[in-house]
C-alpha cells in the first residue's frame, strides 16, 4: 500500500514537472522576440555553451567514426562487402550517432554549465535582485542562454559528423585499405539528402531544444543553497539524457 | 577589451565552421546530385518486371551515370511496369532507337537501368519513350530454371 502511494507521488511529481517546464518553455517563447533584439547577449552564450564545447565535440566525434570504421570494417570484411563501409559510417553518423551523441555530451558539458549557473545567481541573490530593478531576469538571463543552445546544437552536430565521416575515411580507407572511390561512392549513392541529412538536423534542433530547456528550467528553479544547485545539476544531466534518448526512438519512428 | 575580442573571434569562428560543416557534408556526402539537376528531359521505358528497381537508382549508358528514375508505377491495362527516367539535359543526342536494361550492380547489388545507344538519326527528347527493353533478372527464376533443367536432363 505505502508503495502504491509512493509510486503515485512520484508519477504526480514527474507530471508536475512536466506541466511546469511546458509553462517555463511558453514563458521563455513569448520573451524571445524581445530577447533577438539584443543579439550581443545570445552570441556571448553562443560562445560559452557552443564554443566552448568544440574540442569535446571535435575529439569525440574523431574517435566515435574511428570505431565506426574499424567495427565496420571487421564485420563487413567478413562478407566481403567492405566497399559498403562508407555508407554504413555516414548513415549511422548522420541519422543517429551524430545527433544524439552530440546532445548527451553536450548536456554534460554545457547543460551543467548553464545550470550551476543560473542557480548560483538564484542562490546569491541576483536573480531577486534583478527583479527588484525591474528587470525581467528570464529575459535578461535565461531566454539569451536558451537560444544561444538551440543556435549551437545543429551547429556543433554538423562538426560531429564532418569529423567522424573524417575519422571513419581515416580508419577505413587509410589504415584499413577501402578503395576511396568505393567509401565515397557508396555513400553518393544511398545517404539520401532528406531523408538522412535534414532529418539529422530536425533531430539535433529538438535535442537542443530538449537539452537547453532541461539546463535552464533545472537552474532556475534549483534550491537556493548549495546542495541545491548540486543537486539541479545532476538532475539535469540525468533527465536531458533521458529524455534525449526518448525523444530520439519517437522522431525515429515519425520521420523514417 | 581585448578578452571581448577574443571570445567574439571565437564565436565568430565556431558558427562559420558549424555552416561550413554542415555545408560540406550535405554536398559532399548525400546524393544532392539526384536533386540538384533540375535541368534534363523524362523519358519512359515498359518493362514486364523492374525486379527490385528504386526511385533515384541511376540511369547509365556505357556505366557512367546519365540521369536517374523518377518513377515507377503499374500500367493497368497491361500490367507492365512504367518506369519515368530523367536524363540529364547534357545528353541530349542519345538515338531513339536505344534499349533500356535493368541491371544488377554485382550479384547482389543495387539495381540501375543500363542504357545501349541504338544507331538512329533522330534522339530522345522529352516525353518518348523506349522501344526496347530488357526486364530484371529474377534470380531465383534462373536458379529455378536451372535445376528443373538439370531434373529433366537427369531423369532421360
Amino acid at each position: 500500500m505505502r508503495l502504491l502511494r509512493e509510486a503515485y507521488y512520484i508519477i504526480l511529481g514527474f507530471l508536475q514537472m512536466l506541466g511546469a517546464a511546458g509553462f517555463f518553455l511558453a514563458q521563455m517563447l513569448r520573451h524571445v522576440p524581445k530577447a533577438l533584439m539584443r543579439p550581443r547577449l545570445i552570441f556571448q552564450q553562443v560562445f560559452n555553451v557552443g564554443a566552448m564545447s568544440l574540442v569535446l565535440i571535435l575529439i569525440a566525434g574523431l574517435f566515435v567514426g574511428m570505431v565506426m570504421g574499424l567495427q565496420g570494417y571487421n564485420t563487413l570484411s567478413k562478407f566481403a562487402a567492405t566497399s559498403a563501409l562508407g555508407t554504413l559510417v555516414a548513415l549511422s553518423l548522420l541519422r543517429e550517432l551524430g545527433p544524439v551523441v552530440t546532445a548527451l555530451l553536450f548536456a554534460g558539458r554545457a547543460g551543467t554549465a548553464l545550470t550551476s549557473e543560473i542557480g548560483l545567481m538564484r542562490a546569491t541573490e541576483q536573480i531577486a535582485g534583478m527583479e527588484m530593478m525591474a528587470v525581467d531576469p528570464v529575459q535578461r538571463i535565461v531566454v539569451p542562454r536558451f537560444l544561444a543552445g538551440v543556435i549551437s546544437m545543429p551547429l556543433l552536430v554538423g562538426i560531429f559528423n564532418a569529423v567522424g565521416l573524417l575519422g571513419g575515411y581515416l580508419v577505413g580507407v587509410v589504415l584499413m585499405g577501402v578503395d576511396a572511390g568505393a567509401f565515397w561512392g557508396q555513400i553518393h549513392g544511398t545517404v539520401d539528402l532528406h531523408e538522412d541529412f535534414w532529418t539529422g538536423v530536425i533531430k539535433s534542433v529538438v535535442f537542443g531544444i530538449a537539452t537547453t530547456l532541461v539546463a535552464v528550467f533545472e537552474g532556475y528553479y534549483a534550491h537556493p543553497t548549495a546542495e541545491g544547485v548540486s543537486r539541479a545539476t545532476t538532475r539535469t544531466v540525468v533527465n536531458s539524457a533521458l529524455l534525449v534518448l526518448a525523444l530520439d526512438y519517437l522522431l525515429t519512428a515519425f520521420m523514417f | 577589451m581585448k578578452q571581448t575580442r577574443t571570445i567574439e573571434i571565437v564565436t565568430g569562428f565556431f558558427i562559420i565552421l558549424g555552416f561550413v560543416a554542415l555545408y560540406v557534408i550535405a554536398t559532399s556526402a548525400t546524393n544532392i546530385k539526384a536533386y540538384s539537376e533540375g535541368g534534363g528531359y523524362t523519358v519512359t521505358a515498359s518493362f514486364t518486371n523492374v525486379g527490385g528497381l528504386k526511385l533515384r537508382a541511376p540511369v547509365t549508358i556505357a556505366g557512367v551515370a546519365v540521369g536517374n528514375v523518377t518513377n515507377v508505377r503499374l500500367d493497368p491495362r497491361t500490367f507492365n511496369a512504367i518506369v519515368s527516367i530523367r536524363i540529364n539535359s547534357s545528353y541530349n543526342q542519345i538515338p531513339d532507337d536505344s534499349s533500356a536494361s535493368i541491371l544488377t550492380s554485382g550479384l547482389l547489388g543495387e539495381q540501375y537501368i543500363g542504357i545501349s545507344p541504338g544507331g538512329s538519326e533522330t534522339f530522345l527528347k522529352n516525353g518518348s519513350k523506349i522501344q526496347f527493353t530488357q526486364s530484371a533478372i529474377i534470380l531465383e527464376n534462373l536458379i529455378g530454371q536451372f535445376l528443373f533443367n538439370k531434373a529433366s536432363s537427369g531423369s532421360k
